[in-house]
């Protein structure tokens, strides 16, 4: 929450008119093959934009292709059909300016909370003491300051998140993939560590895809909430969130009339697909 | 929090626990020392009563005080020490071609195995084929690299790193294996080079393995070089094992034997020293806490 007050309210266009920053994802169908050669259909004609500057959620009962979906954004993955563009062109290879937070730690257990914070500008050819007082600098943003010289495994949870997303936005990234990213949290840890998302998107304003089973979570951080239907993931719906920034701390906009409004809204959408998703589970089990 | 009072009579009381608890692991510690030194007595001793009293021959069993006294003479006759010189001179073969044989086995361990680890397709090719060679009986290997490299130190260089690559490449390979899929999605993500992710993530990943493996493997590099030296040599314990052997002297084989574990064992410490300062960053083991 502090991190979200001193914040002077930026200028909501300030950085958003980056045009690298758009996201178009149409018509992408992905299929994977097993190993023993079988193909199974994870995504089907899966078509959404993200605005450049935009907080885009993505909710969707388990086994979705919700994973599958930011992959394909990355560039570790390659659709089977239809096209993912990033900046208007299409994704081949790694895409640049673009930071992951996945929902496991991604820390490497070997470096110090300041080598892998410094690893983003090292891995582009920063030098070394270059990355690391940026890694500092960053570290003094999540309120980490004073912990340059602990490993992973010496923190809490929530300080590994504050690491991860010190590592994740080193690199100014113009896009910023975020793969259930409090999910193993509890949920006091989960609230703050949101706000203080939050407060750092409003200073660099990158792209979101921010993928989550928690609606509530959905609505109080986004822009723009997708609604993926159960295997194979397709988009049901897609909902403008119009809650006004900056929407103080998470917590409180959850008993916002509008913000229950929404919420009901969506969750009736997705209900369906979960139920669905959990009769199919529970069928193939008995 | 609550209160003066609250805080101060838990203090006094934490105190007088914790100086029962420091009692308490020294008194345990004792108990436990002693009762390793009564294991060396009763055996030791038992071998040597055993051994006076006739029931065992020593002339075929060896007896301690013929391997203290056997020890002495190696250590005191100088060049007379064996018939291939000094004792320190054969030590110094042995470990010379130990050392040496794990270092090549090791590195090349280390190389093969990030380097079939990272790559699928070699993976599969050559998975069967290391199965089958690692299914050789490799100790035998020593009469053919004898027969082809004669004598000498080279012979025995070979074998021990043959049994070393073995131990330490299949480590590493299944070291590079279990890397973190997330974090090297990550660190692809972030813009790092296959260079970089094989420096930066899968080696210091593998190393926990690879070093565990090291442990081993320093003691088959000392087989193969002993094995070697049997086989034919011109110095080295080995030899002075199969002399002793041949000339029907148990203590001298048993003596060579301490010897042999004390370096050994030398090793091992210099392994573990290099462990921790490698695998500082690990979490302490919950074992490491109570052992020893």
């Amino acid at each position: 929450m502090a991190v979200r007050d001193e914040v002077a309210t930026p200028p909501a266009t300030g950085r958003t008119g980056r045009a690298d920053a758009r996201i178009e994802i149409s018509g992408v169908t992905k299929r994977f093959l097993s190993p023993s050669g079988e193909a199974f259909t994870a995504l089907r004609d899966v078509t959404f934009d993200v605005e450049p500057g935009q907080f885009c959620a993505v909710v969707g009962p388990t086994g979705c292709g919700k994973s599958t979906t930011l992959g394909l954004v990355s560039g570790l993955d390659r659709p089977s059909e239809g096209t993912v563009l990033v900046g208007g062109r299409e994704v081949d290879g790694i895409t640049d300016g673009i930071s992951f937070m996945f929902q496991a730690d991604a820390l490497l257990p070997w470096k110090t909370v300041l080598g892998n914070v410094a690893m983003g500008p090292m891995f582009r050819g920063v030098g070394k003491k270059q990355a690391h007082a940026s890694a500092r600098d960053w570290l003094r943003r999540v309120g980490l300051a004073g912990f340059e010289d602990h490993h992973p495994h010496q923190l809490s949870g929530g300080m590994r998140k504050r690491v991860a997303m010190a590592a994740a936005l080193i690199n100014e990234p113009s896009i910023l993939l975020m793969d259930e990213p409090f999910g193993a949290l509890d949920v006091q840890t989960k609230a703050i560590m949101s706000n203080e998302l939050i407060g750092l998107w409003e200073q660099l304003r990158p792209s979101v895809l921010f993928i989550t089973h928690d609606l509530e979570e959905a609505v109080a951080l986004a822009d723009r909430v997708v609604v993926m239907t159960s295997g194979p993931g397709s988009v049901k719906a897609v909902y403008d969130i119009d809650l006004p920034r900056p929407r103080g701390s998470v917590q409180d906009i959850r008993f916002q009339p509008r913000f229950l409004e929404l919420h009901h809204q969506i969750w009736t959408s997705l209900r369906e697909e979960v139920e669905r998703a959990y009769a199919r589970t529970t069928g193939e089990n008995s | 929090m609550s209160s003066a009072v609250g805080t101060k009579a838990p203090s006094a009381e934490l105190a007088a626990a914790t100086g029962a608890g420091v009692r308490a692991v020294r008194r345990r510690r004792l108990l436990v020392l002693a009762a390793r030194l009564a294991v060396a007595v009763v055996v030791v001793g038992g071998w040597q009563l055993v051994t006076t009293w006739g029931w065992l021959d020593p002339f075929f069993f060896g007896q301690p005080s013929g391997i203290a006294r056997r020890l002495v003479d190696y250590f005191s006759q100088g060049d007379q020490a064996t018939e291939f010189g000094s004792y320190w001179v054969q030590i110094e073969t042995t470990l010379r071609e130990a050392v040496f044989g794990f270092v090549a086995g090791a590195v090349t361990g280390i190389v093969f195995g990030v380097a079939l680890g990272q790559n699928r397709f070699l993976a599969d090719v050559f998975g069967p084929y290391i199965k089958v060679v690692n299914a050789i009986p490799r100790i035998v290997l020593g009469s053919i690299f004898v027969v082809a490299f004669g004598i000498g130190e080279t012979p025995k260089v070979l074998l021990a790193a043959v049994l070393v690559f073995f131990v330490v490449f299949f480590n590493a390979f299944q070291g590079v294996r279990e890397v973190d899929r997330n974090i090297l999605a990550n660190a692809r993500v972030l813009g790092a080079s296959p260079l970089q992710i094989v420096r930066h993530v899968v080696v210091p990943s593998a190393l926990t393995w690879i070093i565990a493996s090291l442990h081993t493997a320093f003691g088959f590099a000392i087989v193969g070089a002993l094995v070697g030296e049997v086989l034919g040599a011109q110095s080295g314990l080995g030899l002075v094992i199969k002399t002793a052997q041949n000339s029907f002297d148990p203590n001298g084989v048993f003596a060579t034997m301490f010897v042999i574990a004390i370096i050994a064992l030398t090793a091992e410490w210099l392994l573990t020293k290099l462990e921790r300062r490698l695998l500082s960053w690990r979490p302490p083991a919950p074992s490491e806490a109570a052992a020893i």
